[in-house]
């Protein structure tokens, strides 16, 4: 006996015909869909002059941060589900496996119903690098640089940039290391930056499109390669602010997991350059 | 009511036939591991050919990236598969084609192409240069083990990474192209060469 796809959180038992829940199941998922592709919402972050955290080959990192629009909330799970149900390629088991593997998904309880122990509005996680990328690409978007992020996630509630209020780094490693081994909570709770952008800093590790060539050596993986010939402007990064603890902690995380890799705590936001201005 | 048995029969062979080519999935020939499979790029080469990312499966193939005005990995990685494509030529009397698709498409367009190429006497389709026109070619660089990032300072950050592809696109080995190239890849390309 084959059941007919559905899309639920979990809750719905319905005593109604398999047709009509079909044709019902269909009508929620579009809903769905249409409800989760109205919610993107981005801002617009000026950029400009940065420092990084990160130093590249023994020197500050100096830059020029380009204007972009952010995401103001990492993708949910109700938005990953709209996107699957749209992109049957990206469903769990379903794709190719160099794209996502076995752990993609993993926590929902069938690859269209989130189950009850899932929450629409956390933040998906258990996404691999690949699938956060094609969920940018379809709402005509992309994932941030790591600069991108970095200079997001640079602000608090009234400053652009707070990375040297030390009282505000205890507060993100407390957060993080009290939530370490849960699902994420569900995001927006907490008041947004300057920029107005929610849950930066306390709530996941966010994927970022360059996050693998942070440290390119250690992501060779040839066994007696030899670096220096083997990279083209090599950098060797360091943390030029021994005091971002949390920062490094997100390095550390983003560089041990490889692009097809799926974690707990890894989601995403996405971004979009601005244009013609 | 034999003929009304014949009847359903036949609607049932129709049923079954209609089941089986639905069931054909998009990618048919490729195998769930296969590179091609990464969602459609398409690419546009030296010469200024366009064709689909897709298109080289069929026959195995040497893939890689690279980006044109990198002074120092990247010349090196074409130095490294000419001598490998001489050396197996040497050691099976058959040829392995070359493909590397640039990860800077705003800077390298087809006359740059074409200016690497003539640079390092390279021709297509035995060894092809071409630049992302359509698609996410970040898909491509994630599934070789290939990164990138841009320096505040300009140029790439990256690997050199290439990849032995079977004809429909599996990782057959991949080698990070530096200084001559070992013996035991020739092989490997060499004993793929020969099983097609």
């Amino acid at each position: 006996m084959v059941t007919p796809a559905r899309v639920t959180t979990g809750r719905a038992r319905w005593p109604i015909p398999m047709t009509t829940r079909r044709s019902v199941s269909m009508l929620v998922l579009l809903l769905m869909a249409a409800a989760a592709a109205s919610a993107q919402d981005y801002r617009r972050l000026p950029g400009g002059e940065f420092d990084s955290a990160l130093a590249v080959d023994g020197r500050a990192a100096h830059m020029q941060i380009a204007p972009f629009d952010m995401r103001i909330e990492p993708v949910t799970n109700a938005e990953f589900l709209a996107f699957v149900v749209q992109h049957p390629r990206w469903r769990r088991g379903e794709g190719p496996t160099l794209l996502a593997g076995p752990d993609f998904l993993r926590h929902w309880q069938g690859p269209l119903q989130l189950g009850d122990a899932i929450q629409p509005n956390q933040p998906v996680t258990h996404v691999s690098w690949f699938a956060a990328r094609a969920y940018c690409n379809s709402e005509q978007a992309r994932l941030p640089t790591w600069y991108e992020w970095e200079y997001a996630s640079a602000a608090d509630a009234t400053r652009a940039d707070a990375r040297r209020d030390p009282l505000r780094n205890q507060k993100m490693l407390s957060a993080i290391q009290t939530q370490t081994g849960n699902l994420p909570e569900p995001v927006g709770t907490r008041p947004p930056n300057y920029y107005g952008v929610h849950d930066l800093n306390r709530l996941l590790w966010e994927w970022t499109s360059d996050y693998a060539a942070m440290f390119p050596n250690a992501d060779a993986r040839v066994p007696g390669s030899v670096a220096s010939l083997a990279l083209c402007g090599g950098s060797a990064l360091a943390f030029a602010d021994k005091n971002q603890y949390a920062l490094m902690m997100r390095v550390a995380a983003l560089v041990a997991l490889k692009p097809v890799d799926s974690a707990p705590r890894v989601g995403f936001r996405c971004v979009r350059d601005v244009s013609g201005e | 009511m034999r003929m009304r048995f014949g009847w359903m029969a036949a609607l049932a062979c129709l049923l079954v036939s209609f089941a089986a080519l639905a069931a054909i999935p998009r990618h048919h020939a490729l195998p769930a591991d296969s590179v091609y499979a990464i969602p459609a790029l398409q690419l546009r080469d030296q010469l200024g050919q366009a064709f689909a990312f897709a298109s080289l499966q069929g026959r195995p193939r040497l893939v890689g990236m690279f980006y044109g005005s990198c002074r120092m990995a990247c010349p090196l990685e074409i130095e490294y598969l000419k001598s490998l494509q001489h050396a197996v030529v040497a050691q099976s009397g058959k040829s392995i084609p070359v493909a590397l698709v640039s990860f800077d498409p705003a800077r390298d367009d087809v006359a740059m192409l074409q200016k690497v190429a003539d640079m390092h006497h390279v021709k297509a389709p035995g060894f092809v240069l071409a630049r992302p026109e359509q698609g996410d070619e970040g898909m491509l660089a994630g599934v070789l083990g290939i990164a990138y990032r841009p320096l505040p300072a300009g140029g790439f950050s990256h690997n050199v990474r290439v990849s032995l592809l079977d004809a429909q696109g599996r990782i057959v080995a991949a080698t990070d192209a530096s200084g001559a190239p070992d013996q035991a890849f020739v092989k490997v390309v060499a004993g793929l060469l020969n099983k097609h």
